[in-house]
């Protein structure tokens, strides 16, 4: 995939087949150490031991239509071109996570992407649940956007309003790009 | 800059029009979004149709996802199914398909052949 935020959309869709009322995305660098992680954290049914040392493989998938799964080896395979590595922990009926860190500045790491339109896509896809919880840090700065605020703030309305999307888009695009401009000016 | 007192005001709004279309059985339009879909370019087509559907203000259109549908060569792939119609499967859709999609299949009925999965197996 060209992009990191594909794999982070393709990842949180994993976390909503899992039934979670819940996701937090978690994207952080650290320009010193120069390492870059992504997380995905989900309140979703969890997988039993068995499942979870097959997960990583490829020909492991719960879809019906073909027998495999690539969403979690595609996103392995990148961690370890990047001289990084892909860690899932899971308990049954607590949830899922799943964390990946790469070095943030190897020549085979894709560009982190589109984030406005993986956030917009996963609101479009899933208007009424689960909530997605999205951080953005690099060192010290952070933004966060919580979808459970707004849905709060809107009174319960399904967020997949074409006019609710928009605001949706334009907020996570500033405030990814006020990270982006401190960082700059260090 | 946006921020969350803008969204009591877009609540005020938008209520009326999310009343209207729980109201009606519009037309869907859904996108598959498995793996296979995204990697194949699903999330700039999905996001084409909601614009368009939002530019033009239909109120009775749904867009949605689903997953794999087991045809991952033809992804992206989009149906759509409009009320008391028979459900149309496009394939292979690129975002500069989106406005011919939805100005002759889903505001004037006329289904765009040269797009749909029967067209792509002659």
């Amino acid at each position: 995939m060209p992009e990191l935020a594909l794999h982070i959309l393709d990842l949180v869709q994993n976390s909503v087949s899992a039934g979670a009322t819940r996701v937090t995305v978690t994207i952080v660098y650290n320009t010193q150490q120069d390492t870059l992680t992504i997380a995905i954290e989900d309140d979703g049914k969890g997988m039993t031991p068995e499942l979870l040392e097959r997960v990583e493989s490829p020909f492991t998938t719960t879809r019906t239509t073909r027998k495999v799964g690539l969403g979690i080896p595609l996103f392995k395979q990148l961690a370890q071109m990047c001289e990084g590595s892909l860690t899932i922990d899971s308990a049954v009926g607590k949830g899922t996570k799943t964390q990946a860190c790469f070095r943030a500045s190897h020549m085979d790491l894709p560009p982190l992407g589109d984030v406005r339109g993986t956030i917009e896509t996963l609101v479009i896809a899933n208007p009424e649940r689960p909530d997605f919880c999205f951080i953005y840090r690099v060192d010290g700065e952070e933004f966060v956007f919580d979808t459970a605020v707004v849905r709060e703030a809107l009174g319960g309305l399904p967020l997949n309003e074409p006019e609710i999307v928009e605001w949706i888009g334009q907020y996570v695009a500033e405030g990814i790009g006020e990270v982006e401009r401190s960082r700059a000016e260090r | 800059m946006k921020s969350l007192a803008d969204l009591e005001a877009i609540r005020q709004r938008t209520l009326d029009k999310v009343n209207l279309r729980r109201e009606h059985e519009g037309t869907r339009i859904v996108v598959g979004m498995a793996t296979c879909g995204i990697a194949a370019g699903a999330r700039p087509v999905l996001l084409a149709f909601m614009d368009e559907v939002n530019k033009r203000g239909l109120l009775d259109v749904t867009v949605a996802q689903t997953g794999c549908i087991g045809m991952c060569r033809l992804e992206p792939i989009v149906e759509i199914s409009v009320p008391g119609k028979e459900k149309v499967t496009y394939v292979k859709v690129n975002p500069d398909m989106v406005p011919r999609i939805v100005a002759e299949h889903v505001v004037n009925g006329n289904p765009v052949a040269e797009y749909t999965i029967g067209a792509q197996d002659k």
